[in-house]
């Protein structure tokens, strides 16, 4: 057994409005540069639907993830580490620019130099990528909540396959359509096949808390990480030549603080906490055979901090006491493992994603109420989850590979804790059988409750520091001001960032020439020739 | 005596063309490891890229294997092996004039998806404009010398005189005075591949010096640890600063 440490996500999709504040958010904070315009760490996509970019579940055709081999092991489902150097001179599986949208700004000049006149003037949008005039047909969020327009179902990957398994499309009618918001970011996986794919080696998985980083002074612009990744989240820096990626936001979850789309998601649905894992392990459960089988394997990875016996082999792997403490605490183990109301998203991939899911129960809610029935009662809604074949199976196809009875069950529990909270908030005594319907006792309801309900910060963000001697000094440095980039407006503090000669910071770089490109002038002034 | 001029291009330009090589690669890698890269324009054009770029790469992979055994391996030691100058005339002829042609026309594609593609094209940096004059005429020079020299003029033989000259020149022993009665497209080939070389490690041609082999030979996940001393990436302000 060798313990791991992975600071995880949950999201609370019920709660997601799409409000698309963490995708904003997280753009200001990393990606607001040229060269990765077009790049949303975070995005928030409306299901059904086709997803950013477009198609990305389509694995037929982008080949992301791993697959099984003919004897049963693992392989980078993009091919084995001959067939990528083979193809290395132009990668077949690349998505294109257009399929994820040309990026444009406007021509805001216009706006300040046309002349006085009868007309107010227009900034007309150009193409960030050639200066052109852009004729803007596609975009980010283009399809936003069209979840149940006619006419989307071919164009969504996972609808298409849960036509194909279960014989039955989601007929777009108006009675029947649902939709739900997924916001994405990087799963931070297990067994990344990002990293599996990147030739020079950029790619790593950190050892302290998992999260997944390149390297931007080791990588060459192969960009196989890029199709490598089945969740299409490693994205390529049009301007440096090098892949980017959502960075779990590292230098505040080092300092203790949530992740940029966590600290300012409107619905306070993303939940981020510690799990400890058997890494030893991890290659063996993504190698199971049948698809199915992954999510409770990846679940048999998670090691019970309270034990003994995982407290102490967790110490001698070099995780510390307040780790192995905030692992206890852990709200995104509690949500995964001990109420199982979690689940990953497309375990399929075989990449053992990190940041988990509580399925939307709304759907079903609605349907109940819309028919005029009680969307509160638990007898409505377990029939209603019975019935409703089309969002259960929809879900399952995103979170469970296909496999209804584990989405079923979550959905059941989050009907159960419903109900019985309505009851107890009209002083009814509350029936005793609802919960035990969805096996769990009224303790672990109100737990639940409390923590999707009325968990406050503390509780939704268990994160331990990274040096706890430094912590303190952390702090300044993760709540400094976001202008004092290099040259921006509110450029401050003193310069001599604690970087190696060479390397380059994406936080402060400003699109010029890198700092310490030349060494240093003798004498000590003046860092870099500009 | 040799020619001042022949001294100067034959025995001093090549060692300062390596030199600038090595000393750039060396600078380059040392303060700009974040400039190091393929620069790939797959994202903005895909059609074109995915025929030119392996057909350039692939060929370019071929003539530099034949310069390697045309150059490096001495006449002596093919004739050992019973390879007479006829035969290996013929092989070097032939395998010569295909990897080059793949090698132009792959270019040939590159540069006109360079030119036509308006993403392509903005994006082409002044170290490009550099380069691809550069190498397209090594390249066009190289094939001259192979299809007029060595094909239609019936044959030159350069193991006598480049080879020797090349060999040389990495013995510290320069002999410039080989390389004064070679045909001109010979001599111009040779010259600008040493402009070209010097231009490697200030351009994006400096990728191919990190072509990914190991990438065979390693686990496909890669751990690494924080790096101790840096928590954060910015500077820490002092107590005292604004
Ligand atoms: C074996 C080592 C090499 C590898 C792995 C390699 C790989 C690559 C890759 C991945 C690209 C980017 C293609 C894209 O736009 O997506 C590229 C472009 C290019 N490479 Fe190489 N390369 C190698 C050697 C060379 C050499 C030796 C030269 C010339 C001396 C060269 C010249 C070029 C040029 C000119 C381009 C730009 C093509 C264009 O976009 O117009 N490469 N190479
Ligand atoms: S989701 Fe993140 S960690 Fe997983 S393969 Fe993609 S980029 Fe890598
Ligand atoms: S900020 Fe929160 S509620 Fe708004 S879109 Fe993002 S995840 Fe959903």
């Amino acid at each position: 057994m060798r313990v791991m440490a992975q600071i995880a996500m949950v999201m609370n999709l019920d709660k997601c409005i799409g409000c698309h504040t963490c995708s904003v958010t997280c753009k200001q904070t990393w990606t607001n540069r040229s060269g990765v315009e077009y790049a949303w760490f975070n995005n928030v996509e409306t299901r059904p639907g086709q997803g950013y970019p477009r198609r990305y579940e389509d694995q037929e055709r982008w080949r992301g993830g791993w697959e099984l081999d003919r004897r049963g092991r693992l392989r980078p489902r993009g091919g084995g580490r001959l067939r990528r150097l083979a193809g290395i001179f132009a990668n077949p599986d690349l998505p294109g620019i257009d399929d994820y949208y040309e990026p444009w700004t406007y021509d805001y000049r216009t706006l300040t130099e046309a002349p006085l006149g009868e007309e107010p003037p227009v900034a007309r949008p150009v193409s960030a990528l050639t200066g052109a005039p852009a004729d803007v047909s596609w975009g980010p969020n283009w399809d936003d909540d069209l979840g149940g327009a006619p006419g989307n179902e071919d164009l969504d990957p996972m609808a298409v396959r849960m036509r194909e398994r279960v014989g039955r499309g989601i007929a777009y009618e108006f009675e029947r359509s649902f939709m739900f918001y997924l916001p994405r970011i990087c799963e931070h996986c297990l067994n990344p096949s990002c990293v599996a794919s990147c030739p020079s080696g950029a790619m790593y998985k950190r050892v302290e808390d998992g999260i997944v980083l390149v390297d931007q002074d080791g990588c060459r612009g192969w960009r196989m990480c890029v199709s490598g990744c089945p969740y299409k989240k490693v994205y390529f820096n049009h301007r440096t030549g090098k892949a980017e990626k959502c960075t779990f936001c590292y230098p505040r979850i080092e300092a203790g603080e949530p992740t940029i789309c966590s600290e300012t998601c409107v619905g306070r649905l993303r939940y981020l906490g510690v799990l400890l894992y058997d890494a030893d392990r991890v290659a063996e459960a993504a190698s199971v055979p049948e698809e199915k089988d992954l999510y409770p394997a990846q679940l048999d990875l998670f090691l019970d901090p309270g034990d003994p016996g995982v407290a102490a082999a967790a110490e001698r792997s070099g995780i510390g006491r307040e780790w192995i403490e905030a692992a206890r605490r852990s709200p995104v183990r509690d949500l995964i493992v001990r109420h199982r109301v979690a689940l990953p998203l497309h375990p399929e991939y075989r990449t053992m994603p990190m940041v988990w899911y509580v399925p939307p129960l709304s759907p079903v809610v609605e349907a109940v109420a819309e028919s005029g029935h009680d969307g509160e009662d638990a007898g409505n809604l377990f029939g209603a989850i019975d019935a409703l074949r089309i969002p259960v199976d929809y879900l399952a196809e995103l979170f469970t590979a296909g496999d209804p009875a584990p989405v079923e069950a979550a959905l059941r529990r989050l009907a159960a804790m419903r109900s019985h909270m309505r009851s107890v908030n009209l002083g009814e005594d509350p029936d005793p059988e609802v919960p035990a319907a969805a096996g769990m006792d009224a303790a672990q309801v109100r737990d639940l409750y409390r923590l999707l309900a009325l968990a406050k910060y503390e509780e939704r963000y268990v994160i331990p520091t990274a040096g706890v001697g430094t912590a303190h000094d952390l702090e300044s440095i993760a709540t400094s001001c976001s202008l004092d980039t290099d040259g921006g407006p509110g450029m401050g503090g003193p310069g001599g960032a604690p970087l190696k000669p060479g390397a380059t910071d994406l936080l402060t770089w400003s699109g010029d020439r890198p700092e310490g490109l030349f060494p240093p002038r003798r004498g000590g002034e003046g860092r870099s020739a500009r | 005596m040799t020619d001042p001029i022949d001294l100067l291009l034959w025995g001093a330009a090549p060692y300062v063309s390596l030199a600038v090589l090595a000393g750039g690669l060396v600078w380059r890698y040392r303060h700009d490891r974040f400039g190091w890269t393929s620069r790939s324009t797959q994202l903005y054009e895909s059609r074109l890229l995915r025929v030119g770029s392996p057909l350039f790469h692939l060929g370019l992979l071929l003539v530099a294997g034949g310069h390697v055994l045309g150059l490096a391996v001495p006449k002596a030691l093919t004739e050992l092996a019973g390879v007479d100058e006829h035969t290996y005339h013929l092989v070097s002829l032939g395998m010569g004039t295909v990897a080059g042609l793949l090698t132009a026309a792959g270019l040939a594609v590159l540069l006109y998806r360079r030119l036509t593609v308006p993403r392509v094209r903005r994006a082409t940096t002044l170290d490009d404009r550099l380069v691809y004059p550069v190498l397209g005429l090594v390249l066009l020079l190289g094939l001259t010398a192979t299809i007029v020299d060595n094909g239609i003029g019936g044959g030159y033989d350069y193991r006598e005189t480049v080879a020797p000259w090349l060999r040389h020149l990495f013995l510290l022993d320069p002999r410039p005075e080989l390389m004064a009665g070679v045909p001109l497209d010979f001599r111009l080939h040779v010259l600008l591949a040493m402009v070209l070389f010097a231009l490697v490690p200030f351009s994006r041609l400096v990728h191919a010096f990190s072509a990914p082999v190991h990438y065979l030979f390693r686990p496909y996940l890669v751990y690494r640890r924080r790096a101790p001393e840096v928590l954060g990436t910015r500077a820490q302000p002092r107590g005292w600063a604004p």
